[in-house]
């Protein structure tokens, strides 16, 4: 059944690649996610118990993951239908063969217990998300892919430093060299502490420039601004959080070791500021509404770690957000692809009333920027909310303050960008388009903007307890 | 054998200085390619006889050796350029910046905590070294040929540590990540020919229309 998850796809993509018809192929994308959230749900429901060696096991901060990147490609897939018939000028071969694979990637890093699996995973969404990034083939395009491909390529070198670190500090501690979870949290208070500790750095900062934690953020805006919507919210929804589970995962080992957890809390905490704060100042009068979604995602990214470092109660807020997160990025993300192609252009100057040109696409993402802002009745307000009411319980007053401080500022400085764009008057020259709102690239946000509702309203009893373990598998107690 | 497995390391360590002092393109990819030939051989000298063993040293002679190096000279070949023109460090200085890292990696090496067997063996400071040389590559040039270079280099630093755990790493583990570096580098080339169009170079330092204002 996992390893469904894994060859599906990669089906999914040869089928892509077999396909000679440019209108036909991206019907490939919502069959194979169809059959891959339903896997999912299967999955969810009765996950099969840890592989023989070990190496497999869907536990609850996977299956969290998991049911985040299956419902957000789902929805993406449908949407890639309705949006590449639009762009019919250009073959979408690669980009089709290449959302497969990274979906395939994506399900592994959920899956596997083994961080050295997990590690090369990663690296293949990397590698395979960058000819998508370079969709558009133009000089600005091709920029973005360069420094995203070479940044993250980079960091997550790095990480394999750490990961070599890691194995070799059991090593050092004469037992068998591993690099799998559960004998590694077994062994953990018998590790070496220094390298446990280099391993842990070098893991956080490879991690997290893959993630896009401040300060190793600079490849995000370029990245995000350049690419197509629906990869943008896939970077956004579908990478980030498999990076997240990837420092979740150092995090319990971390956490078994005792001594070292303290140290990454903190490291945590920090760097979720930082990137609280750059975005804060980079989201003020931010001219390009695509960068401004991707500095969105810095804060984001920061407020999973904050949540993550917090410990505790927060660690229930930081798995929620990061379900939210990712979905509420994919209405901005789709809705402003959408938007993009209407104007044909991403600055706040040409696009002006869009509720007026396009209502349905304006809408939703004027209630996208309402749910990631962190306003009720979306579900992101109740995560956010419980993660900086466990700040204040805990008695991180500073933590907690700097928080809603930042929150408010980064409110009014993203207010300032969408409100005058979807409010007002189109301008009165603007080059005429083909693109007009349909029901294929309306209903998939629209859809996605429901769940938020819902998650926000009344988060279902399975999701909630699932929350729950997979907080106590970071470490609370419940 | 071990002294043997430490001049090599030296080995190693000279080539990155060479390619620290060097602008010729065909003869950095030429000693990145012969650095990839000796990580081939490492383990083998330290590590006893296995099929697991064997498997790694021709894939890693494979992959750094001969598939890497080709895809870039493709990748040059076509995007025709011969030299890296101005870094933004120039050749002495960056060389006698990769001496000082090197001297510190040493000092670095011998205040980490490693296993008694290991003591004696240039790995640690040889793989710090290296990684750091791939570092100030990576920083100082502007083609994006060079950064590529600089990117192996640093790859090659991490497979110098990784050495040491050969055998603990299972087979699947590390042909995913010469795979993985292989697509990398493929993906990398392919950049690179559609930098070369668009802005007639592939100078790096033209990739700046994307910034805050």
């Amino acid at each position: 059944m996992l390893i469904a998850l894994v060859l599906a796809p990669l089906l999914g993509a040869i089928i892509a690649w077999i396909i000679p018809d440019n209108r036909l192929r991206p019907l490939v994308l919502p069959v194979t996610a169809t059959v891959h959230l339903m896997l999912t749900a299967s999955l969810l429901g009765n996950a099969p118990p840890p592989s023989p060696g070990g190496w497999f096991w869907l536990d609850p901060l996977g299956k969290v993951v998991l049911l985040c990147i299956s419902l957000l490609f789902a929805v993406c897939a449908f949407y890639a239908v309705g949006y590449l018939a639009f762009r019919q000028e250009r073959s979408n071969r690669v980009l089709c063969m290449g959302l497969l694979v990274c979906l395939s990637a994506m399900g592994t890093v959920t899956i596997t217990q083994h961080l050295g699996l997990l590690w090369v995973a990663l690296e293949t969404t990397t590698v395979s998300m960058a000819p998508l990034i370079y969709f558009n083939h133009n000089a600005r395009s091709i920029e973005a892919t360069w420094k995203y491909l070479m940044i993250c390529s980079v960091g997550i070198a790095l990480a394999l430093l750490g990961l070599l670190f890691l194995a070799y500090s059991t090593y050092v501690a004469q037992r068998d060299a591993t690099l799998l979870l559960g004998p590694l949290m077994e062994s953990a208070r018998d590790l070496n502490p220094g390298w446990l500790h280099a391993a842990a750095i070098f893991l956080l900062v490879g991690y997290g420039s893959k993630m896009g934690l401040a300060p190793l953020h600079s490849w995000k805006p370029d990245a995000y601004g350049e690419a197509p919507g629906l990869v943008g919210a896939l970077l956004a929804g579908g990478l980030v959080n498999c990076a997240f589970l990837s420092i979740m995962r150092v995090y319990q080992i971390c956490l078994a070791s005792g001594g070292e957890l303290y140290f990454f809390q903190n490291a945590l905490v920090a760097m979720g500021l930082i990137s609280m704060a750059f975005a804060a100042v980079f989201m003020a009068r931010q001219a390009d509404f695509k960068r401004m979604l991707a500095y969105s995602s810095v804060e984001h990214v920061g407020i999973l770690a904050i949540g993550l470092g917090l410990g505790k109660g927060a660690l229930f807020g930081a798995l929620f957000h990061l379900l939210n997160n990712g979905l509420t990025k994919g209405v901005l993300f789709l809705s402003s692809g959408n938007i993009h192609r209407s104007y044909n252009s991403k600055t706040t100057d040409v696009v002006k009333g869009v509720l007026t040109r396009l209502p349905w696409s304006g809408g939703l993402f004027m209630a996208g920027f309402i749910a990631i802002t962190g306003s009720p009745p979306f579900s992101p307000f109740i995560s956010e909310f419980t993660i900086v009411s466990s700040a204040f319980i805990e008695g991180r007053h500073l933590v907690g303050g700097l928080f809603l401080l930042f929150l408010a500022i980064i409110f009014i400085g993203m207010a300032l960008t969408v409100l005058p764009m979807v409010m007002g008057e189109p301008p009165a020259e603007i080059e005429p388009t083909n693109y007009r709102d349909r029901l294929l690239t309306v209903g998939p946000p629209l859809f996605m903007l429901g769940v938020i509702l819902l998650l926000g309203v009344w988060p279902p009893e399975f999701l909630v307890a699932l929350l729950k373990d997979g907080a106590a598998m970071l470490g609370v107690r419940s | 054998m071990n002294t043997f497995a430490d001049q090599l390391l030296v080995l190693v360590m000279l080539i990155n200085l060479v390619m620290l002092g060097t602008s010729r393109l065909i003869f950095s990819i030429r000693a990145v390619a012969a650095q990839g030939v000796i990580l081939g051989i490492l383990p083998g000298l330290i590590h006893p006889f296995s099929g697991h063993l064997a498997g790694i040293t021709a894939g890693i002679i494979l992959a750094k050796g001969v598939i890497i190096p080709y895809l870039i000279n493709d990748a040059v070949r076509k995007a025709h350029i011969r030299r890296e023109v101005e870094p933004y460090l120039g050749y002495v200085t960056t060389l006698l910046l990769g001496a000082v890292v090197t001297a510190l990696a040493f000092v670095f090496a011998e205040k980490l905590p490693l296993a008694p067997e290991h003591k004696d063996l240039l790995f640690v400071p040889a793989s710090i070294a290296t990684l750091l040389t791939g570092f100030l590559i990576l920083t100082t040039r502007r083609k994006a040929i060079s950064q590529i270079i600089g990117y192996l280099v640093m790859e090659n630093g991490i497979f110098v540590f990784g050495l040491l755990l050969t055998e603990a790493m299972p087979v699947m583990v590390e042909a995913g990540a010469l795979l993985d570096l292989l697509v990398g580098i493929f993906v990398m080339g392919i950049v690179i020919n559609h930098i070369s169009r668009e802005f007639s170079s592939v100078d790096t330092s033209r990739l700046r229309t994307l910034k805050e204002e």
